[in-house]
Formats: C-alpha cells, sequence, structure tokens
C-alpha cells in the first residue's frame, strides 16, 4: 500500500490526500531516523568499533544503515525498535565487508573479528552498548594526541550522531574540509594505536578534564557565534548540553561527577540567557542591561539544582571545587539576582578569587576586578586593573581597556573613558563588540543626553532599545 | 605496536641539568620492562652528510643545514600496547624535560 503511494506520488498521479500521506510518511521517518541519530549513534558506533576495531568501518556502516533506512522505512514503515534495526544493519554490512577483506587477504585477524560480529547476531542490538561503551567513545574521542578541533568534530560525529554536513555548518567550513578532517582523525587512531577504552585510573583525571575542555569549547564555539550566524552554531550549544547531559550520566559515582555537574550547570546557566544577551539588532546587551525576564527560569532552576547536587556529591568525598563549578557558581550569583544592582557582587569578587587560586590566569583577575568594582566601588577595581595593565599579560585583549573605560565612565572621568573605549575598539574582534563599544563611546563624548546613570538598573525603561 | 622516539633539541626548554638526567635509570627500567628495543644518541648536524642520486650521479652534501634550532638528538624504537604507553615512555625519558619527543608509529611494509 506504502509502495504504490510512493510510486503514484512520484508519477505525479496522486491526488492531494495521497500526497499529503506520503508527506507525512516521509516526516515520520525523517523524524524517526533523526531522533535514532541523536540517541542511539553512540550506542551503535560504540558496538560496531568495540568489534571491529575500525573506526572508518565502523563509520561507512553506520552511514549504510541509515542509507538503507532511508529507503526501506517509507516502505515498510518505521521499526518498532529503530536502534536495534540500524545496529543490526550496519553490523550486517560490517560482516559482509570484512568477508570480503578476509577473502581477498586471507587476514587472519578479519575472521576473529567476523566470529565476534556473528556471534552478536542473535542479540541485534537488544543488548545495547552499556555506559562503559560509550565513554570508551567518548575518551578516544577526546584522547589528546588527537587536534582539538578533530576532537570536537569527531565527538560530534561519532558520539553526537551529527552529519558531516552539519559539523561543517556549525565551524563555517566546507564539508570536504570537514570530512578530510575526520577521515584524519580516525586514520590517527588506528595508525597511532590511540587505544579505544576508558583510560586507566592514573590517567583518567587529566582525560575526564580533557573531555570537559572539549565538550566546553564545542558550547563556547556555538555560545559566542556572532550575530549573523548565531543560528547555524546553535547546534553545537545544544550537541554540548546533551553530550554532557550524557557524560553526567555515564560519570555517576565517579570522583569527576562533581565538575561534569558543574560543567553541565554553568552550560545552562549560560543558555538561558540565549534570548536576552542580543537585542532586535543583533547587538550584544551586557549583563547588567538585560532583560531578566526572558532570561529561562526552567533552566536557571535546574542549574542550582545541578550545583546543589554536585556540592553534595563534592562534600561526601572531600573533594574541592574545580574550575567549572566556581564558574558556574560565579553564574549563579549573577542568574539568581532579581536585578543587576542586586547581585552579591562581593561573592562574585571571592569566587573569582577561588578561581584564579586554582586556574590562575590573567582574564580571571580581569573579572574579578570587576566584581571588586562592583562590591567595592570602581576605584577598588581600577586600582586592580591598573596592576593587570602594568603587567601587560592582557596586552591586546580588548575587554581589559574595555572594562577601565566602563570603570573610568562610572567615575564620570569621560575623556579618559573614551581613550580606553577608542583603545579596546581597535582590539575587538567583531562587529557585534565594536558596535556596543561605539555606542558607549557616543555616551562619553561631551554633550552627553543624560540618558545614562552611573547605577542603572536594568528594566526601569532604559533598556537596550530606548537607547539607541 | 612499534614506535620510534625522535628525541629532540628545544630552545625553548628548560636549560640541561646534568644531575637530573636519569638515562640510565630509564634505560634500565624499559629494559626490564621488554620495552626498549633499540636507541642511541645522533651526532650534531654538523657531521651529517646528505646523498642523492640526480641523473644517475650520486651526489653527496655537507649537512643538511635547516634555518632550524631544534635537531634529533637521538632516538629509541620502543615496542608497546599502544600510543599511552608510549606516551607514558615518553615523558620519562630526561630529554622530555630538557627538550622534546616526536613519537612515531613504525608502519611495518605490508600493512
Amino acid at each position: 500500500m506504502a509502495v504504490r503511494t510512493v510510486a503514484l506520488a512520484a508519477a505525479g498521479e496522486a491526488d492531494a490526500e495521497e500526497c499529503q500521506a506520503v508527506a507525512s510518511e516521509w516526516a515520520d521517518v525523517r523524524s524517526a531516523l533523526e531522533a535514532v541519530c541523536a540517541g542511539e549513534t553512540a550506542r551503535i558506533n560504540a558496538t560496531l568499533i568495540r568489534v571491529t576495531g575500525d573506526w572508518g568501518l565502523a563509520e561507512d556502516c553506520l552511514q549504510d544503515a541509515f542509507a538503507r533506512a532511508l529507503a526501506d522505512w517509507p516502505v515498510h514503515g518505521v521499526p518498532r525498535n529503530p536502534g536495534a534495526w540500524l545496529t543490526t544493519v550496519a553490523r550486517n554490512r560490517a560482516i559482509d565487508r570484512l568477508r570480503s577483506m578476509a577473502s581477498e587477504k586471507r587476514a587472519v585477524g578479519e575472521l576473529a573479528v567476523l566470529t565476534e560480529l556473528e556471534g552478536l547476531a542473535g542479540q541485534a542490538g537488544d543488548a545495547p552498548a552499556g555506559a562503559d561503551d560509550r565513554l570508551r567513545l567518548i575518551y578516544t574521542c577526546c584522547h589528546p594526541a588527537l587536534a582539538l578541533e578533530a576532537r570536537v568534530a569527531l565527538t560530534l560525529r561519532t558520539v553526537a550522531g551529527l552529519t558531516t554536513a552539519e559539523i561543517a555548518r556549525a565551524f563555517l567550513v566546507p564539508e570536504a574540509t570537514m570530512s578530510k578532517r575526520l577521515v584524519r582523525a580516525r586514520a590517527k587512531i588506528r595508525d597511532a594505536g590511540i587505544p579505544y577504552r576508558v583510560p586507566p585510573p592514573e590517567l583518567i583525571s587529566e582525560r575526564t578534564d580533557g573531555i570537559l575542555a572539549v565538550l566546553y569549547l564545542m558550547f563556547n564555539e556555538g555560545y559566542s557565534a556572532s550575530s549573523g550566524n548565531s543560528l547555524i552554531r546553535e547546534p553545537l550549544v545544544l550537541e554540548a548540553i546533551r553530550l554532557t547531559r550524557l557524560l553526567v550520566e555515564l560519570l555517576a559515582g565517579s570522583p569527576h561527577e562533581p565538575e561534569a555537574l558543574g560543567l553541565l550547570a554553568l552550560m545552562l546557566f549560560h543558555h538561558a540567557r540565549r534570548i536576552a544577551r542580543q537585542d532586535a539588532a543583533g547587538d550584544l546587551v551586557p549583563l547588567e542591561e538585560q532583560d531578566r525576564q526572558s532570561w529561562d527560569q526552567a533552566a536557571i532552576a535546574e542549574a542550582a539544582t545541578l550545583l546543589v547536587a554536585a556540592e553534595k556529591v563534592a562534600v561526601s568525598r572531600g573533594t574541592n571545587p574545580g574550575s567549572y563549578r566556581l564558574q558556574a557558581a560565579i553564574a549563579e550569583c549573577h542568574m539568581t539576582a532579581a536585578s543587576s544592582g542586586s547581585t552579591n557582587f562581593t561573592r562574585v569578587a571571592l569566587l573569582y578569587g577561588s578561581l584564579a587560586e586554582i586556574a590562575p590566569s590573567p582574564v580571571v583577575e580581569l573579572n574579578r576586578a570587576v566584581a571588586v568594582a562592583m562590591s567595592a566601588g570602581p576605584l577598588a577595581g581600577l586600582a586592580l586593573i591598573d596592576q593587570l595593565d602594568q603587567a601587560r599579560s592582557l596586552q591586546g585583549y580588548y575587554l581589559l581597556p574595555a572594562a577601565r573605560a566602563d570603570l573610568l565612565r562610572r567615575l564620570g572621568r569621560r575623556s579618559e573613558a573614551s581613550r580606553d573605549y577608542r583603545r579596546a575598539l581597535e582590539l575587538a574582534p567583531s562587529e557585534v563588540e565594536r558596535r556596543y563599544l561605539r555606542r558607549r563611546l557616543k555616551e562619553t563624548n561631551p554633550k552627553p543626553p543624560c540618558a545614562f546613570a552611573i547605577h542603572k538598573e536594568p528594566g526601569s525603561g532604559t533598556g537596550p532599545e530606548e537607547e539607541r | 605496536m612499534e614506535y620510534m622516539l625522535f628525541i629532540c633539541s628545544d630552545p625553548a626548554a628548560p636549560k640541561y641539568v646534568a644531575a637530573e638526567d636519569n638515562i640510565g635509570q630509564w634505560s634500565a627500567e624499559m629494559e626490564a620492562r621488554g620495552i626498549s628495543r633499540h636507541g642511541d644518541r645522533l651526532r650534531p648536524v654538523e657531521d651529517a652528510t646528505t646523498v642523492m642520486v640526480r641523473s644517475g650521479q650520486v651526489v653527496v652534501s655537507d649537512g643538511p643545514f635547516a634555518e632550524t634550532k631544534e635537531w634529533i638528538a637521538g632516538y629509541d624504537i620502543i615496542a608497546c600496547a599502544n600510543l599511552d604507553e608510549a606516551i607514558e615512555v615518553a615523558s620519562k625519558h630526561p630529554m622530555a624535560k630538557f627538550g622534546k619527543i616526536e613519537i612515531r608509529p613504525v608502519w611495518p611494509f605490508g600493512q
């Protein structure tokens, strides 16, 4: 019946109703496939790679299985257990490929793999890859011997199940470039002998930090995208959150669980203000001016709960907060304050102090200076910023003169402020940031309209919209 | 798997301290673990000779003198379970501290 419908539609003889039925059937197939892609790719890949030990082969067989599904499901309907269906098809494809390779080379190794693959036949996806299998996959994708960009791309492809085209689009590179990057990464795993495993205890700490860093990089790639392409890059943000959720689940009970929870909370806090951080024109809205009503309260509540859970696990293990938990705690101060003015900046400054102890960086110091300015006054902050400026460790970093200019503006020292805004403008990396700085610069001009108060409260009618 | 470790100099690395050079200990450990196959120092590039055959003629020259301050000061061929073990072995080599080490998988013919 479905076959007839497809044939009729193809011949252009179907009536509107039948066409619609076909279209909705296709939509069903597509959404079923997309759901499987998102949820099952990691499991299927984990199984195929574990058994065949061949990343390239696993990739090809999974691709074939998805192609078969696209052809088969509209005709026979979506199978009851799509993940198991795809695993079986991919596994059979792997058996075929290995059989022909084995007969070509009379390779003994392939025959051993075949035996195991065929052993899987009875259980065909009914025995899904366990937590360990998927963890093995993630640890291998994020191995430090792979280039950072390759780790991100491979994780998106192999664990998250994004297509090469989707990843290429998100990274703004041609599909051929991304495809080459993925092929090279898989080849290196095979040729350089990168082990497919959860690392042993002596390595697990640094390797888990490595995974968290890859996921945070993935998130930031999408999150800090400029207005022109923020939509295109949003999948990176969503996938990073989804993968971190998966990691939290897989790391339950491990000593790394609190930091994974902290990272997830941090991402959710940032993501909660996705709507507020750009105005209708795509301009960057600074935190203090954002419309707090448009923040995603459900995400904020979830993130806060995650932080509490992280704290509980950490206390029971006696571990100190790591950098993601501290950053999430800082974000929490901002995201749970009723207004910018009521933010607990004393706590923010303290948290930045702790962060500087475990992950010393001039950027962290700069943020601490800003928090100090907010809690103890602009002069106190300015003193800290000037120390950083003199140390020259942030030379060329636009946020230093930008922050300095903001404090000078608050102090009413207009000409100095405008000089620093100009300095920042020269260094700002993107148009969104330059537009923001230009707007500030205009405010420091000799004839100010008095529209900006030193302690401006958001939501008091001087939102970013009216300011321009 | 077999890997070749290229022991390289690195002008950006901390200065060599003879007292911290535990190469004897490293060799002993790797030998005891059945990892080290063969390794030695290499004479500096000043002692290198380049040979090529062009139009049937053997061309011999002094050098090469590449415009680089990094050079290969030695090598080791090791047999390891995987790259992680090779990284561990390389990281324990004293020259990982005073220079740097490039790990290259050996690519046997027929593979």
